[in-house]
């Protein structure tokens, strides 16, 4: 199952955490040591564009990071905002036409190869993994679908840290799988967001701590909502 | 033999339609549905859905001719067993499966679709060369059975589906397919969220949200991603989606 290796990386990371270190720091060790990339960043992005960097293995991790904000383009930039990876294993030969303004400094640091993943549900943009290396070369499938489940990892820390509690530390598993498969918890979302006068982010940040709250599935949740025996109502509701 | 000349004309007139949906800014999810629509009136279906492989190890529906709940939970169940994840597993088509004959084979599976009123059940793949992504999966009310022309031109269907989801018809990287399959999963996910906000905010179900939201999007011809995203965003308001009332104005703000 899909969300049994997002829960794995999960736990993972609340093993390594450490004082000192932070979760989204431990995520980003973890998922570079796995795929034999050189290093990895995670990035906020909101509709705003980049939003700063959340964490970076090393350096160079940062200075991927830092160039696409200072230029506003790059593979992240573009993955956060068509809504799907950009793979660029080979950085030499694509960048300098796509993004002039970021391709000399990623030559400069060393930069062979990014693999941005953008971490969305449909309309809620987080934020972006990035995984680069310093030498060329493709991710194999395995690896793509090792790469995926860090991101939903990433994006189920994300999502979590908006909120106060429940602390990461003690995540249902049933939180692991964020990008929900179900079509039932992106309707879910779309009506809360109306009911309690939210934004589509914030809404799937309430539905999934109503999930963790009751012990029950996000899915569950999901389908009393849809079918309208359970509403998500604010104080000062309007009409 | 009318009936011949009839689909090769209705043929023709798909794959016209096909291709001029693919226009530079062209809509992946208004791609789906236009062809799983046309290829329910060839194959003599009443239902169909087109599934794509994640990239994590699931199918999930890409488009399916009607949004209805119960039918859209056909195609999850298949996550366990089915026609489509058989197909998808071994890369074959099933196809002219007679329910009544096969709940041995998938009890959960023939259970829920003869519940809903089916008979029987194909599912082709969507491959192109040995990377399968995902298979097209139709529904009968009655006992269909594909004859070999049937089959060729569904299996040509599945085939526009997976040449023009991967944009490029030689496709050597995987780079690219994860590229394509994750952004169309995602304009799908965006759509389910629009038709839980249209929903609310015209106190309709969601099923009839999406109704509602695909009208609007073939009256104005905008891509469904677009209307999902004026939905969403609010530069759509509820009432531009209300069924025209025959007495009122056309258009209001």
């Amino acid at each position: 199952m899909a969300t049994a290796r997002v829960r794995q990386i999960l736990s993972q990371v609340l093993d390594q955490h450490r004082d000192g270190t932070t979760l989204p720091g431990v995520l980003c060790e973890l998922c570079a040591r796995q795929l034999l990339v050189t290093g990895v960043g995670l990035a906020l992005f909101t509709d705003a564009g980049h939003e700063g960097v959340v964490a970076a293995t090393d350096q160079t991790a940062m200075t991927l990071e830092e160039l696409q904000f200072t230029s506003g383009e790059g593979p992240c930039v573009d993955a956060s905002r068509g809504g799907r990876p950009v793979l660029q294993p080979d950085l030499a030969t694509t960048a300098p036409r796509r993004w002039p303004g970021f391709a000399s400094g990623a030559a400069e640091a060393g930069i062979a190869a990014v693999f941005a993943f953008p971490l969305q549900v449909g309309w809620v943009r987080v934020g972006v993994l990035d995984l680069y290396r310093d030498t060329t070369g493709s991710l194999d499938g395995e690896d793509l679908t090792e790469a995926l489940a860090f991101a939903d990892a990433a994006l189920a820390l994300l999502l979590d840290l908006q909120e106060l509690t429940p602390s990461a530390q003690d995540m249902h598993p049933n939180l692991a799988d964020p990008v929900g498969r179900r079509p039932e918890i992106h309707q879910a979302t779309g009506m809360i967001a109306v009911q309690a006068a939210v934004g589509l982010a914030e809404a799937l940040v309430l539905l999934r701590a109503r999930a963790f709250g009751s012990g029950r599935t996000v899915a569950e949740i999901a389908r009393e909502v849809v079918n309208r025996t359970l509403r998500f109502d604010n104080g000062d509701e309007q009409t | 033999m009318t009936t011949d000349i009839d689909r090769e004309q209705r043929l023709a007139a798909t794959f016209v339609e096909l291709a001029d949906t693919l226009v530079a800014e062209f809509d992946i999810i208004d791609f789906a549905h236009t062809l799983i629509d046309r290829s329910v009136e060839l194959l003599h279906a009443d239902a169909a859905g087109l599934m794509l492989a994640d990239q994590r190890g699931e199918l999930r529906v890409l488009a399916s001719t009607t949004e209805e709940t119960r039918l859209l939970e056909l195609f999850q169940l298949q996550n366990d067993e089915g026609p489509c994840l058989d197909c998808y597993t071994f890369g074959e088509p099933v196809v002219n499966i007679d329910l009544a004959e096969a709940e041995d084979r998938w009890p959960n599976f023939c259970a829920a679709t003869t519940d809903l009123g089916f008979r029987s059940v194909h599912a082709l793949p969507l491959r192109l060369r040995d990377e399968l992504i995902g298979a097209m999966n139709l529904f009968c009310a009655h006992h269909s059975t594909l004859s070999e022309h049937d089959l060729a031109l569904g299996q040509a269907l599945a085939d526009v589906a997976t040449i023009v989801l991967l944009q490029e018809r030689f496709v050597t990287h995987h780079e690219i397919l994860a590229e394509q399959l994750q952004g169309a999963l995602n304009s799908r996910v965006l759509i389910e969220q629009a038709k839980g906000i249209y929903a609310e905010r015209a106190g309709i179900t969601v099923d009839e949200a999406f109704t509602r939201i695909r009208t609007h999007s073939r009256n104005t011809t905008q891509p469904l991603s677009a209307v999902a995203t004026g939905v969403i965003d609010g530069s759509i308001s509820t009432s531009a989606l209300t069924p025209a009332d025959p007495t009122a104005v056309r258009s209001r703000h």
